[in-house]
């Protein structure tokens, strides 16, 4: 260890010294806290500190499937996404790192009235936002994706630019780039309180520190809901757990992320020739007595069961194919579904970035760009108004966005 | 050691890639998982994570007597999607 230098330590750790003041301070080192910090460093003098209380990828942002699509069901999304994509396509030259990015497009699959209608609207959305959705018959589905069984599907939306990236890669390329500009990244240390400090925040770190900060990020995802209780801070987010599995791999034969909207299931191919496999399963029962719901990342074997029936009736030859591994990861729930960005209640130095309801990964590369641009430089994005905090309180959160997957 | 030898064969991971990773400043098995990938492949890090945790032992970034693999990820053994989705539900 002593042989060394901090200097070299290029992706955090958990002795990187820490300044006695900055002018962010970021809670969580995700993708979001990360992509936030990377923006600051390359748009801004202020000096940025991230905090995080494991290491790096240890939440959500190693645990998610890595799709990326612009596939929603609302006009904003639709933008954001296809700023996030736009984004992701010069992304590994900029951070120098290989992000196993690989637009296969997403194929959407409905077998009821109610899912054609929805696909129906989003193709309408999509076509006025520029996204180059096409809609498609079961029989043309199987020109994209030979193997699919697609008896019953009464369309399908496919859109080619959509696509998926391996997670790991892009958080550390995040961590790299930022440290490489003077981004302190430091793990291992959790925030055990924060107080007022002229006109920052002082935050009380678990090693003993302190650090004084101007402001103060919240990116910790389903991890804010702790911390913010702690703090006095009343949002409506709560955890919800999600499984996900990982096939041996297999040579490249998928092109698309597929979803079947009437189950839930979701599956892709990565870069490393998994196939990585979702569906929607039942919410765990509500958190009973005091306190934030805690994060549960149990695996279930009915999650296995019930995802591989489906699996196998819509493409019957991964009947021979085998899991290796599976694992669960929080996703952040917001009750509209749309993120919880901006000042909070009572506090307002202090910003959350969370509640993004399991789209948080996809959407950090943009997300990143306007907060950074908006805390360096006080710049507007119509996506901070619609995401303000506030709005629970004042009775204006109205739900737009019905493409949640999983 | 030969820096082309491999610690994990499943993902083809270098001892140099290891080194590399270390230098960076990872020392914990978890995340040098999810730097290199060791341990991601078809035995799941029951070839590689021993060997892991020796070398880290070795160099005096870990305790032999505290240090872990990372947790372990059902199944225990590949199983297809086909006996899973024969098998019955738990409840």
């Amino acid at each position: 260890m002593g042989v060394m230098s901090p200097k070299a330590r290029q992706m955090g750790s958990a002795d990187a010294p820490l300044p006695d003041a900055c002018d962010v301070a970021i809670i969580g080192g995700g993708i979001m806290g990360l992509a936030t910090a990377y923006e600051l460093a390359v748009t801004s003098k202020l000096s940025v500190v991230v905090l995080e209380k494991s290491y790096l990828v240890s939440g959500a942002s190693g645990r998610n499937g890595g799709g990326v699509r612009m596939q929603f069901g609302d006009a904003d999304n639709v933008a954001l996404m296809m700023q996030s994509i736009e984004i992701c396509r010069s992304l590994a030259q900029q951070l120098q790192i290989n992000l196993w990015f690989r637009q296969g497009g997403y194929l959407f699959l409905a077998r009821t009235e109610e899912g054609q209608r929805r696909l129906e609207r989003n193709a309408k959305i999509h076509k006025e936002m520029g996204a180059p959705t096409r809609l498609l018959s079961g029989a043309e589905a199987l020109e994209i994706v030979p193997q699919l069984h697609v008896e019953g599907v009464r369309l399908a939306a496919f859109n080619p630019e959509d696509g998926v990236v391996f997670p790991w890669p892009f958080v550390w390329g995040y961590a790299g780039q930022a440290q490489r500009r003077g981004v302190v990244i430091r793990t291992h240390t959790a925030v055990s309180d924060v107080t007022a400090a002229g006109e920052g925040l002082r935050l009380s770190l678990s090693t003993g520190e302190s650090i004084t900060a101007g402001r103060v990020v919240n990116a910790t995802g389903a991890w804010s809901i702790e911390l913010n209780h702690r703090l006095g801070i009343v949002l409506p987010n709560h955890p919800h757990r999600h499984e996900i599995m990982s096939s041996e791999p297999l040579k490249p034969f998928l092109d698309p992320l597929v979803a079947d909207l009437a189950t839930g299931l979701y599956f892709s191919q990565s870069t490393r020739g998994e196939i990585v496999a979702g569906i929607t399963m039942p919410a765990d029962p509500p958190h009973e007595g005091d306190g934030p719901p805690p994060i549960e990342l149990d695996s279930s074997r009915n999650f296995l069961s019930r995802m591989s029936k489906v699996l196998v009736q819509v493409m019957p030859l991964t009947g021979s194919l085998k899991v290796l591994r599976q694992w669960a990861g929080p996703y952040d729930v917001s009750p509209d579904g749309d993120a919880i960005v901006g000042p909070s209640p009572g506090l307002p130095n202090f910003y959350q970035v969370c509640g993004f309801t399991g789209h948080g990964f996809m959407m950090a590369p943009a997300v990143g760009k306007l907060l950074a641009a908006h805390l360096a430089h006080g710049k507007a994005h119509p996506m901070l108004e619609r995401w303000r905090p506030s709005r629970f309180a004042d009775g204006t959160s109205t739900r737009r966005e019905d493409m949640i997957i999983g | 050691m030969p820096k082309r030898t491999f610690v994990c064969r499943c993902e083809d991971v270098t001892l140099a890639e290891i080194d590399h990773a270390i230098g960076l400043g990872m020392t914990k098995i978890e995340e040098l998982k999810r730097y290199t990938g060791l341990g991601t492949g078809p035995c799941q890090g029951k070839e590689c994570v021993g060997g892991l945790a020796a070398l880290l032992c070795a160099r005096g970034l870990a305790d032999p007597d505290r240090v872990q693999p990372f947790t372990a990820r059902p199944p225990t053994e590949p199983v297809t999607f086909g006996a899973l989705a024969a098998a019955g539900d738990d409840e």
